[in-house]
């Protein structure tokens, strides 16, 4: 009985308690734990004291709202569902948290598709004694992500693991999005003579959070490129329809292994030219430092499209109109020459095969 | 960037092209001994640019590559069975051991971590005063100070759990070894600039002339590596034998003297196993008797025996430059960089390794 009186008082306090998601900050409402225990996830009341007074009343809106076991809604027409997991570390970095980073790792994945994403569902699996500190800072980002691209979350999940069992916390989102009437991405879309465009300085997401991490710490200025494209991809879409064939963001993997997945999946030749591909001189002396190569390295924040040869100086010229897109470059041509591969012109005008990795990007001795 | 990007122009690059073009009248076998120039090679793309009758052979001076199986299971057995932090720079982790990789134990649960700088595996132990933490010093003399400087940072403040498994090789014996070979097909060398960034020149007059072979000290960025070739070949075409250095910008015909001291404070040139090469007389270092406490060898008394080495890798051919790697049956086959039968398929400045994801498998000659 004492518990469920504590649990409507929360309730009601946090309910009390106003918050406005037009100022820039967002105070967190009192409550009555400091960190995230195995309770938490256990279904009972402090599961429901953490959805209520947090993920509730900060994510709110109609459908989810109802507090159903999942969301129910009409839609018309073509859809496209994608889902991603974000286990980031560290939590928080120059330009932005795991948190913003799952609404526009999912929102970008659908948009990639051709479609304009409109309900996420999503999911915390949280190692118990993380900071609610921290757990609302990753919330108010996950709303003002969702705002900004127009996106709800419409169903959800909290699960709490053993300290040790996870690295803080792990998110999934996953997304439904409405398909654009002009997009036909596909990869038997691309030909011979389509150029490859790039929406601009590649690497900086990968170099910012090695940056931060214990042991390699570094200082730089480079922030994450974390940024939701959907808007930039719709007027895309709008302007040159089927004439975009092909679209990818250069997240995980870096620009290389989208430019390998064209070639391998597509049966295609790719030719790049190195001089073409914008990387800032921060980024490009911190790869030289960590031994790594920058085309490997991650971005959160940019594409790359295959599109019509006749079109290409259009659309880069509305690319770069785009705040998204404001550094686009014509990085290479399609060829139907060494199928299966992608060949970079080095700036000194040597040629070289570009792979996939193996395994992850280990840092080169010396 | 000063200093960087003057030695990326083409326009330089491709005025050393020529005249190398120019020059070039006969066919010639020239080694890069350093894996950072292999890499730099490859990456740019400057074989494919050459003239056709130079023939670039790439070399033992990939430090991973010519770390004996033996130290790798050592390294296994410290992070398995000893439960030490074992830290390592990047590129050793892939390495097979006989039984598996650093990579495949930290997946096992061993506490295997990826470090920059030895000094940062000194502050790990400071950090973790109840664990043992070991740095695995591979390299040539290039890493050798920061590594023995790591061990008198820890003397210095009295940290007594870090200790190191050391796997220094040193350049001129290898080149001494390479030269002197029956089968050796190389005519002239180029030494890695940053070994000799801390060792001077001095050391190899003596092979010049005991082999009448020339030798330049050599860059690593494309400009770096067009005139040190060009050096090359224009005394091969002339019938001289000269030390001559490219890389004066940075290396001093002395070397770095403290550097030097360091080094020598901690360590001592011994006989070395190199990979797929066998034993070289004075070729390596070892942690000096009277700093047992931070050879990891000492402290945890390790008895790991040596296992022979897979007998489909013909790393040994390919490092002594009598075979290219895609001379080997098991090149991009059986052996790639995700399953790698042999050391020179793991780092990037392998040559099998380089050239895998650099130059074009498929084709008939080495790049496209």
């Amino acid at each position: 009985m004492q518990n469920t009186k504590l649990y409507k008082n929360n309730l009601y306090k946090v309910m009390s308690n106003s918050i406005s998601f037009s100022s820039l900050s967002c105070p967190m409402p009192k409550f009555d734990f400091d960190t995230i225990n195995m309770g938490h996830g256990s279904g009972g009341i402090l599961t429901h004291q953490l959805l209520n007074s947090g993920v509730f009343s900060i994510l709110q809106n109609d459908m989810l709202n109802q507090k159903h076991d999942g969301a129910i809604f009409t839609a018309n027409g073509k859809l496209a569902f994608s889902t991603d997991s974000y286990v980031i570390h560290p939590l928080f970095f120059p330009g932005g948290n795991i948190g913003e980073l799952a609404v526009n790792g999912t929102v970008n994945d659908l948009a990639m598709c051709g479609a304009m994403a409109k309900y996420l569902s999503l999911s915390f699996i949280i190692e118990e004694g993380l900071a609610m500190k921290e757990f609302w800072e990753i919330l108010v980002s996950i709303k003002k992500a969702c705002d900004k691209a127009n996106v709800q979350v419409v169903t959800g999940d909290t699960k709490v693991v053993e300290k040790g069992k996870g690295d803080k916390i792990f998110i999934n989102t996953s997304g439904i999005g409405i398909m654009h009437p002009h997009a036909n991405i596909a990869l038997s879309n691309i030909k011979e003579g389509d150029a490859v465009i790039l929406s601009g300085y590649i690497a900086d997401h990968g170099v910012c959070i090695m940056s931060k991490r214990e042991g390699l710490e570094f200082e730089t200025d480079v922030k994450s490129d974390t940024v939701n494209l959907n808007f930039t991809i719709e007027h895309l879409l709008n302007e040159f329809g089927n004439e975009i064939h092909f679209l990818r963001d250069a997240t995980r993997g870096g620009v290389a292994s989208v430019l390998n997945e064209i070639a391998k999946d597509g049966n295609l030749g790719v030719d790049i030219l190195e001089k073409e591909i914008p990387v800032k001189p921060q980024v490009s002396g911190a790869c030289e430092m960590l031994g790594l190569d920058p085309l490997y390295v991650a971005n959160e924040g940019k594409f790359m499209m295959v599109v019509d040869a006749a079109k290409t100086q259009d659309v880069l010229n509305a690319l770069r109109k785009d705040t998204n897109g404001t550094d686009a470059t014509i990085i290479g041509h399609i060829t139907k020459e060494h199928i299966g591969q992608v060949i970079l012109q080095s700036r000194i005008g040597g040629k070289r095969v570009v792979n996939m990795l193996p395994g992850e990007q280990l840092p080169r001795i010396c | 960037m000063k200093y960087l990007s003057e030695y990326r122009d083409a326009d330089v690059v491709n005025k050393y092209l020529d005249e190398l073009h120019e020059i070039t009248t006969k066919p010639w076998t020239i080694m890069e001994v350093c894996g950072g120039q292999t890499h730099s090679l490859v990456k740019n793309g400057i074989i494919g640019l050459l003239p056709k009758n130079i023939t670039m052979v790439h070399g033992p001076g990939c430090p991973v590559c010519v770390t004996p199986l033996q130290l790798i299971d050592k390294a296994v057995y410290l992070a398995e069975v000893q439960k030490v932090i074992l830290c390592s720079y990047g590129d050793m982790l892939r390495v097979p051991g006989s039984k598996k990789s650093l990579l495949e134990a930290k997946a096992n649960g061993a506490d295997v971590r990826i470090l920059y700088s030895p000094l940062e595996a000194v502050k790990l132990a400071s950090e973790n005063p109840d664990k043992e933490v070991v740095f695995f010093a591979v390299g040539f003399e290039t890493t050798a100070p920061a590594n023995a400087l790591s061990v008198l940072h820890a003397q210095r403040q009295g940290i007594t759990n870090y200790s190191i498994l050391t796997s220094h090789v040193l350049v001129p014996p290898a080149i001494d070894a390479l030269a002197s070979d029956e089968a050796n097909v190389v005519q002239g060398f180029l030494a890695a600039g940053h070994v000799c960034t801390i060792m001077g020149i001095s050391e190899y007059y003596p092979l010049v002339e005991k082999y009448k072979m020339p030798i330049v000290v050599t860059g690593f960025e494309p400009v770096d590596l067009m005139q040190g070739i060009t050096m090359l070949i224009k005394q091969l075409e002339n019938g001289e034998y000269k030390l001559q250095n490219q890389y004066s910008r940075v290396v001093q015909p002395e070397g770095n003297k403290d550097a030097r001291s360091v080094i020598e404070q901690v360590f001592e040139v011994r006989e070395r196993e190199w990979r797929g090469i066998g034993t070289i007389p004075i070729s390596g270092y070892e942690v000096k008797p009277e700093m047992k406490n931070f050879d990891a060898n000492v402290k945890f008394n390790i008895q790991i025996e040596a296992q022979p080495n897979n007998n489909e890798c013909i790393a040994g051919e390919i490092l002594r430059g009598i075979k290219k790697p895609m001379e080997c049956p098991q090149f991009g086959k059986k052996c790639t960089p995700l399953h790698p039968i042999g050391a020179p398929m793991v780092s990037s400045e392998g040559a099998c390794a380089a050239y895998y994801h650099f130059a074009n498998i498929n084709a008939e000659h080495e790049t496209v």
